[in-house]
């Protein structure tokens, strides 16, 4: 672990939900690490690395007052990080199938620059995955576009067009990144095929590196043992699309 | 297995230790605040190698605690101010309920009153409890821990409503942010406590240059790790000669060589808390292992013949 306050060399919209803040910052990281970002005015928030070059990105949606503060900071603005935190993804597997759904899709960014695979962007609209498109060409072998609403690529949901691909294409694992609701279900799928694959989980996260125990899912802890975790790890968890511990430690559950 | 005595006998192994009536096969234990907040949570530790686990710190109603930041890794450790987080003790009738069936769970507890103190411990108690922890120690909750623990009568009177409520062990947890801690000790033994255990964090605060603010929205934190061992050293040492009740040692215990400087500075047993980050969810397996090791090595038949050897 390390800790910094960086100066932003520039923050854009990534898409119509999103921004993406850029910072030096020469700490070794890997794909599906994350990183706790402060600046004064808003709590510290875990989000995970959109890059792990040196040159580092972390890429959020704006959805409360931290992002909304987060991300209304300019270039030249300082913010203070600390991590890298997390085991990051596995990449040793032979063929491997990503899958990012909606913000998800910005921390699998690391994965496909680190290993040129395929991928499958999923969003709930164009305005969310547009900007994926130029990416899925530079970075991956094939990749597939879906849509909640069919303004763009297949008009499907992310579980579906995976199952369309895997029908189509031999993998050894599944690499996935996304609301727990999609992941839910992907695992669900995946586990019909004996696919094995990786999902990186959130929960709400206090110290961020494994000591308080606020963001324990049975007994792992999200932000050491994970955010990733395996198919038959998770396929173990009862929490698992389930419910969550909200700030105080009392489970609450999703529905 | 688990050993608890109510008035039986047991065979002890070298590890074992016993903190009055409290026996624990092994002598390290999850300090209070580490991975004590689900019950899954605390079986993970108990499976490994603490012999004990104490629950977070529970209060009355449920609290969130405070804001992020309150946490960072430091020099020679970390700092907190979570700010007594918790589910409150009727929602945490379910945590205890899976942790008692694996193993002993110490019940810490936080209160503003003695009768608040005694409810809460008296429901640990019902939940199963082998022994409660009062935090009189906390540095960052404001009306609770240090601002109640550094006064001799108000622990003093905590200690005793306490004593009246419950029949399990009152350990009492204090704080080394005072220089009267022999007579806040003395007077927690007076008053009927079980074992004092010492220490808590010491006071601290992180300031961001570039921001020209602390860090932490709490601002003061308390320091663990590493960095404040030689600190709880002393604080046992001292405590030692100043009461006849067990002392648990805690504080920037990583590896075995720190828990035996606590063992012969007068510890009857140890926690465990920076430890766990700083060494992994094994470190108690380690720790295990070292001890049997050194205890070997030097001729030494179990832990109980090395505590307060120091004193000598």
């Amino acid at each position: 672990m390390s800790e910094a306050v960086v100066v932003i060399k520039s923050i854009e919209d990534t898409n119509a939900y999103s921004r993406t803040i850029r910072f030096d910052w020469d700490v070794p990281a890997r794909p599906g690490q994350f990183l706790m970002v402060w600046a004064p005015g808003m709590e510290e928030i875990p989000l995970s690395l959109s890059s792990v070059d040196d040159e580092k990105s972390v890429t959020f949606k704006i959805i409360g007052d931290d992002t909304r503060f987060l991300g209304s900071l300019k270039a030249g603005d300082r913010i203070r990080v600390r991590g890298p935190y997390g085991n990051g993804y596995d990449l040793s597997a032979e063929r491997i199938l990503v899958v990012g759904g909606g913000i998800g899709i910005a921390p699998i960014l690391p994965v496909l620059r680190a290993k040129k695979v395929d991928a499958v962007f999923a969003a709930r609209d164009s305005k969310e995955v547009a900007y994926a498109d130029p990416i899925g060409g530079e970075l991956c072998g094939q990749y597939w576009i879906c849509t909640d609403d069919g303004s763009m690529g297949e008009h499907c949901n992310a579980v579906q067009m995976t199952e369309k691909v895997l029908d189509a294409n031999e993998y050894d694992m599944v690499i996935a990144c996304g609301p727990e609701v999609m992941l839910f279900f992907l695992l669900k799928m995946l586990n019909s095929r004996n696919m094995k694959c990786q999902m990186s989980l959130e929960r709400h996260m206090k110290c961020g590196a494994g000591i308080c125990g606020a963001c324990m899912m049975d007994s792992h802890r999200v932000c050491k043992d994970g955010p990733v975790f395996t198919g038959e790890q998770i396929s173990q968890m009862k929490d698992f699309g389930r419910g969550g511990r909200d700030a105080t430690g009392t489970f609450v559950s999703f529905r | 297995m688990l050993i608890i005595i109510r008035g039986v006998s047991q065979v002890m192994g070298r590890l074992s230790v016993g903190i009055g009536p409290v026996r624990l096969e092994r002598p390290g234990m999850v300090a209070s605040g580490i991975m004590d907040e689900t019950g899954d949570s605390m079986v993970r530790m108990l499976r490994a190698g603490a012999g004990a686990v104490v629950s977070k710190s529970v209060g009355s109603v449920a609290k969130p605690g405070h804001a992020n930041p309150n946490f960072t890794e430091v020099y020679g450790g970390c700092v907190n101010a979570m700010g007594l987080p918790n589910p409150g003790i009727e929602a945490f009738a379910e945590e205890m309920r899976v942790a008692v069936a694996e193993g002993p769970i110490v019940g810490s507890v936080y209160g503003a009153s003695p009768e608040e103190f005694a409810d809460l411990a008296g429901r640990m108690e019902d939940y199963g409890a082998v022994a409660v922890e009062l935090n009189l120690s906390c540095p960052h909750a404001k009306g609770y821990g240090i601002e109640l623990g550094t006064d001799p009568k108000i622990v003093s009177g905590i200690v005793s409503a306490v004593k009246a409520a419950v029949k399990v062990p009152v350990w009492v947890k204090l704080t080394p942010n005072t220089h009267i801690l022999t007579d806040i000790a003395k007077a927690a033994e007076s008053a009927g406590a079980d074992a004092i255990v010492a220490i808590n964090t010491l006071k601290a605060m992180v300031i961001v240059p570039e921001f020209a603010k602390p860090l932490l929205s709490n601002k003061v934190c308390g320091l663990s790790g590493k960095g404040i061992k030689p600190v709880g050293v002393r604080a046992v040492w001292d405590l030692y000669k100043a009461v006849d009740i067990p002392i648990v040692g805690v504080g920037g215990i990583e590896d075995h060589r720190d828990a035996l400087e606590y063992i012969m500075a007068g510890a009857s047993a140890f926690q465990v808390g920076t430890g766990v980050l700083t060494r992994g969810v094994d470190v108690f397996d380690q720790i295990n292992k070292g001890l049997e090791s050194f205890m070997d090595e030097f001729g030494y038949s179990d832990i109980r013949s090395m505590v307060g050897v120091a004193n000598e």
